[in-house]
Parts: structure tokens; C-alpha cells; sequence
């Protein structure tokens, strides 16, 4: 089975490819113009306010972050756990991983109120923040995975790529840990304070950073006229199902701990059964469109063969993972903080109201132009590099895939 | 071909020339900024809080300073503090005339406009003196405006002025 | 907007820092040592840790004078007109009044909430590049110069004592630098603390004294004569949020 699979830069050069540069290169640039726009007149142009200080750009930011990291994962299967159909699968793997670490990054700086003062952040630390953590992780992790890349790409170094690719796997469970813990450490607000929010964003990382993957893999060997074996897509798509019912775990045993807890009460309630929008997202975003209906596409007996039903899936994924974004991090604040338990309390700055907040459109489009950031990045860099295998047919992907190979990797993901 | 690749090579080196020059052309053209004048001088011999030169060169070294000493331990000496520098600098602001920093009038941005230096000071700070700001404080000797030890002696109202109207330059 | 200030105040601020010899902390009840406020070339010291006492018994039905005299002092709010682009729930609020009610008593009353100067203040912790500060002296601010605008401390505080500026400002007071893209909160008057040290009234509290109330003692935690510390061995003082275990600068009573 060795040396059967070769890398190759894409050579498409017509219509469809610039057109998608086309598409991509607009995206961006809409996204940095609203970016622009923010920034020159203020915030007060967008939906945010003093209690509901983190908007639709984090939940965007936030989201690709986590599935930047996620995105890795394919590449770990093959050099950490030794599952010798996923190494074809590796350069797109880091490659992916770094570009949506890139455009969840953008997203996150120019949402700052001071964004020019990037340089400010890269200079002065203080260690004891978690968010400081984060900026060397995600510069760490940018490298690293370029590293990693190159032991991957550059045949003289192979040997090297599962030390390396170790080192990665551990540097993101790091890293997606750190960015659990970015809500996962703040006391103040009934809906974050716990430690289940590291582990619950590594899961989600496994979730939505596969869904983009999977989808990506599809997309690129499809519009390249290269082959995709049926057996590897649906190896990939049943660790998938595995992820996306790893999430719902964490989900359940997060609410199931708050619903015990009298103190937790107010907060369920509202997330679960009054919040308007919020309950909506949860039930119908994050439940049912995002992990209910994709699990039983990706594992419906006929459905579970389509490539287009896998696609689907993806990006229902995708859609719900926005939603349970959108639920932690702006429902999160909306409840209002408890000062006094046991008392109504009210007052000019909205204390114990539920936050209002509607996204303005400048945010939506800065968020979407992190997704073109990072799209725009893959489809340029497997033009310039050989990123992409000319073929993964199941034959020389796996020669193996006619035995029990999904389950094995299924059982070593959970 | 290779007369081509020549004829290109000086081509381009000329046009690089040109584009060397455009500085000292334009030099010529832009006239010097024209810095506004302080309210008062700080000594007879000195016109600012250090010497001139020494200010014009690293009067952010001590804005810097200040900032960190009043922000960090709450030293607040007042001979290199920004709101000295605007309240001796900057006219107040009077009905129908206020000097803004986005305008060549104001001592910064007399001279930070034409190095084309960005000055980040006044997104938070006021870039004029308050109403009822005291801008009589850079009297000579004074040591109730300046932290420093200078001699106690101070100028006469007159002579205040004939020192002021000296002018900077 | 700054023609709106008051100016008697400003002066009797700009006047030198004069340490008054037997100033009077309470009627008939006076220190017999010197206050000394801290020289302007000094750095504050871990010595004090500043602090206030409110007394919400004292505090008036409806009055918010401890808010418009913060307004005036720090230059935020309707009264200077200070964000004009800004929605109401994105303009600033360095105190604000919160209306209480027992849900099991009906028993109502009001208090002052602003920053509350915790001694472990999760804004600080959380800071990434250390914008978010606490003084030697126990005063929290947040250092404009390296905010980058990331609200993270508004994600952490407790008390929800922050708020971000949405909008281009101008004409600030010199007393309170604030701006476009950066967080603000209560800064315990800290000009006029490092102006007149034990002897210091912020604004507030010298609004509330003008109503009449007196519901505010400033003074030193770290001083056990001081009236803050008497009073609070007295009668002791409830933080808000004791849970959190950040032991707060900002004592009340009455709730």
C-alpha cells in the first residue's frame, strides 16, 4: 500500500476555480469592509452593549476556533493512533487546521475596540489570563502544525511527522481546553463557572472541526476530478456520528448538573423553557438540526451511502454548532447576573432584566468573512502546494476497508 | 536580447532614481511646520520643561514616563504631565474657536502632521485645556506647578510677558 | 460640554494638597495625628487600602444624587452628553441605583452599585495584556494606554461594574482620560484620593452629604482608627457576592 498515493497542487484553471476565488475574495472583502466600518465609527453601529459584550463576530470567532483545532484531529488519527487511511488525509488536515485557526483569529482582532493596538497584545502579558494563554497557544498552534506539515510534506523528514503530529494532537487539546476555559473560569455568570465547558469544547472541536473537513474533502476531490473512496467517506462520517453524539453527552451532563443545583435553576429554566430566542436555538438550532437529524442521516441505512445526504449532514453540523455558539455565548450573558438571591432587583443599567440583543449586520458579515479567510487560504494554498492526493479510491487509501475499520477508528476516537 | 535585458536594467534604474529624488524635490516645496507658541516659558533660559531640543527629540520618553508613574503608582508630579503640556501649549477653548488635535493649529499636531506621526493620546485625553483651566502654571521658578527644584524666585507679570512674547523659536 | 461643571469644585480640587492638622472624621471625634496626604512625588503604598462603607438604610427613596455627582466629577453621562450615538444600554454607567425587593417579605429598598474594588478582582485576572490593574492601595482601574478593547473584564466582573465606549469622544475632563474602543469603570475618584489621601471624599459621597444622607464613609481598611473601620467592627458590613470570596473594598449595610 505504500507509495501508492501521491500529492499533486490542483491544476484546475478555469471558470471554476477563479470563480470560487471570485466568491471568496468578495466574502473577505465585505466581511474587512464591515470590519472597517465598526471600527471607524464604534461600536454603537453593532447589536452589542454593556451587557451583552461579546457578539455575533465571537460567536463566529469562536466557532472556527474551536473547529480549527478540530480539523487537526484527522490528521492525529493517522500519525498518533497509527490508522494508516487517515495519513493520506493529513497535509489537507493541518492545512485546514491552520487556515480556520487564521480566520477565527481575524475575526476575534478586528471585533477588538481597539484593534490597532494588536501589537499591544503581543507585548504585554499578564500570565495569570487565560486569554493571554490563548494568544500563545493559537501562535503556538499555527506553527507548530506548520511544522508539522513539513515533516509531513517533505519526504527527507517523514520520520519525523508522528513525533511531531503528537506534539501537535497534545499542543490542541491543549489549546481547546484553554479556549473552553475562556468561559469555563468565569465565576461571575450562572452559565458558565464549570469545569465541564473545557472537555465539552474539546468534543465540539472533534464535531464541527470533522463537518468542515469532511465537507472540505468531499468539495476539493470532487471539483478536482479525483477519486473518493465510499469506504474512507464512510469511516469519516461514522466517527462523525460518534463525535456529534460525544457533544449531546457533554450537553446532557452539563444541564443535568445545573438541574440539580437549586442555584442553577433560573438560568435552566430560562435556557430550557423562556428564553425566546435562546430556547429556540437550543431545542431547534442546536438539538434538533445540529445533532438529532444529522445523527440520523449519517446512520440511516440508505441515506448513510449519499454522498450528498453526508454533505447535508455537514453542514446542519455546521448550523447547530453556530447555534450552541450562539446559545453559550450570547445566551450566557443575556441572563442576568445574581446579585442579590432572593430579591427583584431592577435599574438603569438592566440589572435583573434578560439582556436584549440583535445582531446587526455588520457582524453577521464580519463573521462570514472569517469562513472566506479561511476557505480562500485552502483553496489557495492547494493550488501552490501539493496538499491534496491525486486519489483516495478505497484500493490504494485502504487496502483494508473491507474489514471492521470504521468501527476500530470509531472505538479509538471515543 | 541581452541589449534588451540592458536597455530594461537602466530603465529601471533611472526610474528608481527618480523616485529617490521625489524627497528632495518635494522638501523644497513643503514649508516648515509652523509650531504654535506656548503660554509661557518655563525659566528665562529654557523655554520648555527640558531643554528644546531635548524635548523636540524625546518628549515622548517623558510622556511615557509620566503616563506609567500616574497610571501604575499614582505620582503626580505635574512637570511632564500631559495635561501641563496641553494647558501650556493649547489655547483654551474660547466660543466659536476651539483648537482640536486633528488640526494643524494645535502644538501636536502642528508637527506630528507634518512627520506624519499618529498621536494616540487624545482618543481618551482632551486635547485642550479645561475651561477653568489654571494655564498661568508654567510660571518661571514656580514650584506649586512644576515638581522640580528650581530657584523660588518669580517673574513679574511684565516680565512674564516679555519672556513669552520672545516666542519659542 | 465641560461649560456644564461646576467650577467652585474644580478649583477647591485644583488648590494644592493641603494636609489639614486635626480634621474632624465625626462630630466631636477628631484624629490627634496629622493626616498626611501622599506627597505628589510618592507612589501609593500597600500601607492603605481605600475603601467605602454605604449605609442603605441612609439612602434616600429615589435619590440618585451619588450618580449625577459622579457624572459631573468623571464627565460620563446624559448630563455632559457624553455618548450622544450610543443606545442606552451601550452608554456608560460608572454607579448606578439598583431598587431591591424581598420576594418573600416585600420589603424594598435601594443602593448604590459601582466597581467595588475587590482585593482579587477576577477583571485583573482575566486581563489579557494587564490593562485591568489594582494599585498598592486597593483602587481597581483599568489603564487605557494597553486596553485593547477585548471586554473580557466585563465578561468576568460580578457586579457588572463596567462598560465599553462605543463612540469617538471628546472634550473628556481632565480628571477621568476615557475613550473610543476602551473599558471604563468606577475609579473610587482616585484624583482626588491622590490628592488628599485619608482626607479624600469622592464624589458620590460628597453628593450624598450635600442631599443630606450621608450613607458614604471613604476611608482606610487598612487603619483600624479610621471611620471606616470603626464603624465596620461596630456594626459590621456585607459584601456583595461574599461567595466569590473577593473581599471587596465597597461595604454596605442594610441590605
Amino acid at each position: 500500500m505504500k507509495k501508492t498515493i501521491h500529492f499533486r497542487e490542483v491544476t484546475n484553471n478555469g471558470t471554476g476555480y477563479w470563480g470560487l476565488i471570485g466568491i471568496l475574495g468578495l466574502i473577505v472583502a465585505i466581511g474587512l469592509g464591515a470590519a472597517y466600518y465598526m471600527e471607524h465609527h464604534g461600536h454603537y453601529v453593532t447589536g452589542m452593549n454593556n451587557q451583552i459584550v461579546w457578539g455575533t463576530p465571537h460567536v463566529f470567532a469562536v466557532f472556527l476556533i474551536v473547529a480549527a483545532s478540530g480539523a487537526l484531529n484527522v490528521a492525529s488519527i493517522g500519525s498518533v493512533f497509527g490508522k494508516a487511511p487517515y495519513k493520506p488525509l493529513a497535509p489537507l488536515s493541518g492545512l485546514l487546521a491552520i487556515a480556520l485557526l487564521i480566520g477565527g483569529l481575524a475575526i476575534l482582532v478586528l471585533d477588538l475596540g481597539r484593534p490597532d493596538r494588536l501589537i499591544v497584545a503581543m507585548t504585554y502579558y499578564n500570565f495569570k489570563s487565560i486569554f493571554a494563554w490563548n494568544i500563545i497557544l493559537y501562535n503556538g498552534f499555527i506553527a507548530i502544525v506548520a511544522v508539522y506539515l513539513w515533516m509531513l510534506m517533505d519526504p527527507s523528514k517523514k520520520q519525523y511527522s508522528s513525533t511531531v503530529g503528537l506534539f501537535a494532537f497534545l499542543w490542541r487539546l491543549i489549546l481547546t481546553t484553554g479556549t473552553g476555559s475562556i468561559f469555563g473560569f468565569i465565576v461571575a455568570r450562572q452559565a458558565y463557572d464549570a469545569a465541564i465547558m473545557a472537555p465539552l469544547f474539546v468534543v465540539m472541536s472533534f464535531s464541527f472541526g470533522l463537518a468542515i473537513y469532511l465537507l472540505v474533502l468531499m468539495a476539493a476531490m470532487r471539483w478536482t476530478d479525483r477519486p473518493l473512496g465510499d469506504a474512507l467517506v464512510r469511516r469519516l462520517k461514522n466517527l462523525l456520528g460518534v463525535f456529534v453524539a460525544g457533544v449531546l453527552y457533554f450537553v446532557l451532563a452539563y444541564h443535568l448538573t445545573n438541574l440539580y443545583a437549586t442555584e442553577h435553576h433560573g438560568y435552566e429554566h430560562f435556557l430550557l423553557l423562556g428564553g425566546g430566542i435562546y430556547t429556540q436555538l437550543f431545542w431547534i438550532g442546536q438539538i434538533l438540526i445540529g445533532s438529532l437529524i444529522p445523527l440520523a442521516m449519517l446512520y440511516h441505512p440508505s441515506l448513510g451511502k449519499s454522498r450528498a445526504a453526508i454533505g447535508w449532514a455537514c453542514v446542519l453540523i455546521i448550523l447547530g454548532g453556530l447555534a450552541q455558539m450562539y446559545t453559550i455565548i450570547i445566551g450566557g450573558q443575556a441572563y442576568p447576573l445574581v446579585l442579590f438571591p432572593g430579591m427583584e432587583v431592577s435599574s438603569s443599567f438592566y440589572d435583573g432584566v434578560v439582556a436584549e440583543y440583535s445582531p446587526a449586520l455588520p457582524e453577521f458579515l464580519l463573521g462570514i468573512g472569517g469562513f472566506g479567510i479561511a476557505l480562500i487560504a485552502v483553496a489557495l494554498a492547494v493550488k501552490v502546494l501539493p496538499f491534496m492526493p491525486q486519489k483516495l479510491d478505497d484500493a490504494s487509501a485502504d487496502p483494508h476497508h473491507a474489514g471492521g475499520a470504521a468501527e476500530a477508528a470509531a472505538g479509538k476516537a471515543a | 536580447m541581452t541589449r534588451l535585458f540592458q536597455s530594461l536594467q537602466s530603465l529601471a534604474l533611472a526610474a528608481g532614481m527618480a523616485f529617490l529624488a521625489i524627497p528632495l524635490l518635494a522638501s523644497a516645496e513643503v514649508p516648515r511646520p509652523d509650531i504654535p507658541e506656548a503660554n509661557a516659558r518655563y525659566s528665562e533660559a529654557q523655554g520648555c520643561v527640558e531643554p528644546t531640543e531635548e524635548m523636540r527629540k524625546n518628549h515622548m520618553e517623558y510622556i511615557l514616563h509620566q503616563r506609567d508613574e500616574t497610571m501604575r503608582r499614582g505620582v503626580r508630579t505635574r512637570q511632564y504631565s500631559l495635561e501641563e503640556c496641553i494647558n501650556c501649549h493649547v489655547p483654551k477653548p474660547e466660543s466659536g474657536k476651539v483648537v482640536r488635535s486633528d488640526s494643524k493649529e494645535h502644538f501636536c499636531s502642528s508637527c506630528h502632521s507634518y512627520a506624519a506621526v499618529k498621536i494616540d493620546c487624545f482618543s481618551c485625553h482632551r486635547d485642550t485645556p479645561m475651561p477653568d483651566a489654571d494655564t498661568t502654571m508654567h510660571r518661571l521658578g514656580s514650584g506649586k506647578a512644576h515638581h522640580f527644584t528650581g530657584t523660588e524666585a518669580e517673574l513679574t507679570a511684565d516680565a512674564l510677558r516679555a519672556v513669552t512674547e520672545e516666542g519659542l523659536q | 460640554m465641560s461649560e456644564h461643571v461646576d467650577t467652585s469644585r474644580r478649583r477647591f480640587l485644583g488648590g494644592t494638597a493641603g494636609a489639614a492638622a486635626g480634621i474632624s472624621i465625626a462630630p466631636g471625634v477628631f484624629l490627634n495625628q496629622v493626616a498626611q496626604a501622599k506627597p505628589a512625588d510618592q507612589p501609593v503604598s500597600s500601607d492603605n487600602r481605600w475603601g467605602m462603607l454605604i449605609d442603605t438604610n441612609k439612602c434616600g427613596d429615589g435619590c440618585d444624587a451619588c450618580v449625577r455627582g459622579c457624572m459631573e466629577e468623571n464627565g460620563w453621562g446624559d448630563i455632559h452628553n457624553s455618548e450622544p450615538h450610543s443606545s442606552p444600554e451601550q452608554k456608560a454607567q460608572w454607579i448606578r441605583i439598583v431598587e431591591l425587593r424581598d420576594t418573600s417579605t416585600g420589603y424594598a429598598h435601594q443602593l448604590p452599585l459601582m466597581c467595588q474594588h475587590c482585593k482579587h478582582p477576577p477583571c485583573v485576572d482575566v486581563c489579557p495584556t494587564g490593562a485591568s490593574m489594582k494599585r498598592a492601595d486597593g483602587i481597581v482601574l483599568v489603564d487605557k494606554h494597553i486596553c485593547i478593547g477585548c471586554r473580557y473584564c466585563m465578561m468576568a466582573c460580578p457586579y457588572k461594574a463596567r462598560s465599553f465606549i462605543h463612540e469617538d469622544l471628546q472634550d473628556q475632563l481632565v480628571v477621568a482620560p476615557r475613550g473610543k474602543g476602551t473599558v471604563e469603570s468606577c475609579t473610587l475618584c482616585v484624583h482626588r484620593v491622590d490628592k488628599d489621601g485619608a482626607d479624600a471624599v469622592p464624589a458620590c459621597a460628597e453628593a450624598c452629604a450635600a442631599e443630606g444622607h450621608d450613607a458614604f464613609v471613604f476611608g482606610d481598611l487598612n487603619d483600624p482608627n479610621s471611620e471606616i473601620s470603626r464603624q465596620l467592627a461596630l456594626h459590621g458590613g456585607t459584601q456583595i457576592r461574599a461567595d466569590l470570596g473577593l473581599d471587596l473594598g465597597v461595604r454596605y449595610r442594610g441590605i
